[in-house]
Parts: C-alpha cells; sequence; structure tokens
C-alpha cells in the first residue's frame, strides 16, 4: 500500500499566550498563501517522481511529508488565537470579513482572503529548475515568518514561528546538496 | 491532558525531531557513518517510548501502525490542535 500514516500529534508544541484574531488573520498566509506550507508541501511531494536522483526522490518525500507537519501546525495556531474570540473582538480585529463568509472554520487562504491555489506552486520536469524553485521557496517563507514574528508580542507563539523558521533554512541547505547530486549526475551522462 | 501524559509527548517530540532531521541530513549524506548510528540510536529510544505511550495512553498512529485497548481509543482526545502544552 502506497500511502501516509497519521500521528496523532504536533512535530513541535504549539502554545499561545491569549487568543488573538487578527494574528490568526496574519498567520493563514502560511495556510493558504503562495510560500505557505501547503504549497511546499505540494509542490515537492510532485516534484519528486521526475526527479533522476534517490538523495532528490527521497528528500522531496521527507521534506514534503514534514510540510504537512508544519501545516497542521499552523492550523493549530490559527485554530488556538481564534478560539473563543466574542462577536466584538472578531470585528475589532481584521477578521470580520473572514467571520462572515466562514466562521472561524480553518480554510486554506491567505492573509488577504485569496484562496488557495495550484499556481502557486510549480513543477515544470526539469530538476535543476525544480529544485531551484524549492530553494527560492524556502527562502520566500523564512522571511515571511520572519515578518509574522514582528507582526506579534507573544512569546509562546513566537517560540513555534521561530522553530518553523528554522526548519526553513535547513531545508534550504538540504534542497542546495541534493541539486548539487543532480548537477553531478548530469555532468556524468554519457553523450554519444 | 495529564502532566505524565504531556511529559512523555514532549519527550517524543524532541526524540523524533532529531529523527527528523537527521533522517534530512542523511537523505544527502548516505555515507555519514556517524550520523547514521545517531539515527539508528534515536530511532531505537524513540520506538521504545511510543510503545510505552502507547500503552499506557492508546494509539498514536492509525491504519494498522498501532494496536488499541478497549473501547477504541483512537478516537479519544485531546486532537493534536486542542493540547494545552
Amino acid at each position: 500500500m502506497h500511502m501516509w500514516i497519521y500521528e496523532k500529534k504536533l512535530e513541535y508544541p504549539v502554545k499561545i499566550s491569549c487568543k488573538d484574531p487578527r494574528m490568526a488573520k496574519y498567520i493563514m498566509t502560511q495556510l493558504g498563501g503562495p510560500d505557505g506550507e501547503l504549497s511546499a508541501s505540494l509542490r515537492y511531494l510532485h516534484q519528486r517522481f521526475h526527479m533522476p536522483t534517490d538523495q532528490a526522490k527521497a528528500l522531496l518525500t521527507d521534506i514534503g511529508t514534514e510540510e504537512l507537519a508544519h501545516w497542521e501546525m499552523i492550523c493549530a495556531m490559527v485554530h488556538m488565537l481564534t478560539k473563543g474570540a466574542t462577536i466584538e473582538e472578531i470585528k475589532e480585529s481584521d477578521m470580520g470579513a473572514y467571520y462572515a463568509i466562514r466562521d472561524k472554520a480553518i480554510y486554506p487562504a491567505d492573509s488577504t482572503g485569496n484562496p488557495w491555489t495550484a499556481a502557486y506552486i510549480q513543477s515544470i520536469g526539469d530538476p535543476v529548475a525544480d529544485l531551484h524553485e524549492d530553494m527560492a521557496a524556502e527562502q520566500k517563507a523564512r522571511a515571511v515568518y520572519e515578518q509574522l514574528l514582528q507582526l506579534t508580542d507573544d512569546p509562546l507563539l513566537k517560540d513555534a514561528l521561530r522553530f518553523l523558521r528554522e526548519r526553513e533554512v535547513v531545508h534550504f541547505q538540504r534542497f542546495g546538496e541534493a541539486l548539487r547530486s543532480v548537477e553531478e549526475y548530469n555532468a556524468c551522462k554519457k553523450f554519444y | 491532558m495529564h502532566k505524565d501524559q504531556l511529559d512523555v509527548l514532549k519527550r517524543i517530540q524532541e526524540l523524533e525531531f532529531a529523527c527528523v532531521d537527521l533522517n534530512l541530513y542523511l537523505d544527502t549524506h548516505p555515507m555519514d557513518q556517524k550520523a547514521l548510528m545517531d539515527y539508528n540510536t534515536y530511532t531505537y529510544q524513540l520506538m521504545m517510548l511510543k510503545n510505552r505511550y502507547e500503552s499506557m495512553y492508546g494509539p498514536l498512529k492509525n491504519f494498522g501502525c498501532s494496536q488499541s485497548q478497549y473501547p477504541w481509543k483512537w478516537i479519544e482526545g485531546p486532537w493534536p490542535w486542542e493540547i494545552e502544552y
């Protein structure tokens, strides 16, 4: 059977000091935004099929899977930050327009409400080009986490955001190494 | 969630993080014997601890990867987004 196994736990604990629907709205961009965790996971899990080296196939499988765990952490943050928020608090924050459509339901949209789209990701069949896209995506996600860290003073929330930021740095490093394996493979190809 | 359960869960998360990070490293450094030994050591500790956790608090995994006590414990909360760490 070809499948993923769900484990009933988060990769890293998500804690918040108090509800904050405004911050929930900001963080949503890492749920359904261009450089969010859903984009990351689906980008890598689709690209792995045309990777020429075993290193790259394994890495895209593993990072694509880890990104799903990050997506769940982001969902948990949004859920916790909006839980128990009153209508007045929703109206005072940026969440009012969102609430009108879907209450506090989790939905993959960015922080301005644009729904997630596959147009955010690429898989063009050229392993060198795709791995460069992946490295750029990790840097963009790192930048978004730094922007999010500036938007909250909650030390508990910042702890989990810092963890996610750090993972982007590690993934960038590993993708660079996988790119090298692909370039070495390309250099060894025999032409007759 | 009771503090004892939470302590084991946090220890599982720590060990699993070491495994995740070493796994990604090994993907691009498959010949690094020291890293592989660390991976195997942490993986063994993680398996032992998960078995202990599941025997006390119910399954962490579904679809035939964990057994359950009676009645079917998989559906019992708190779910990951409901845990107060």
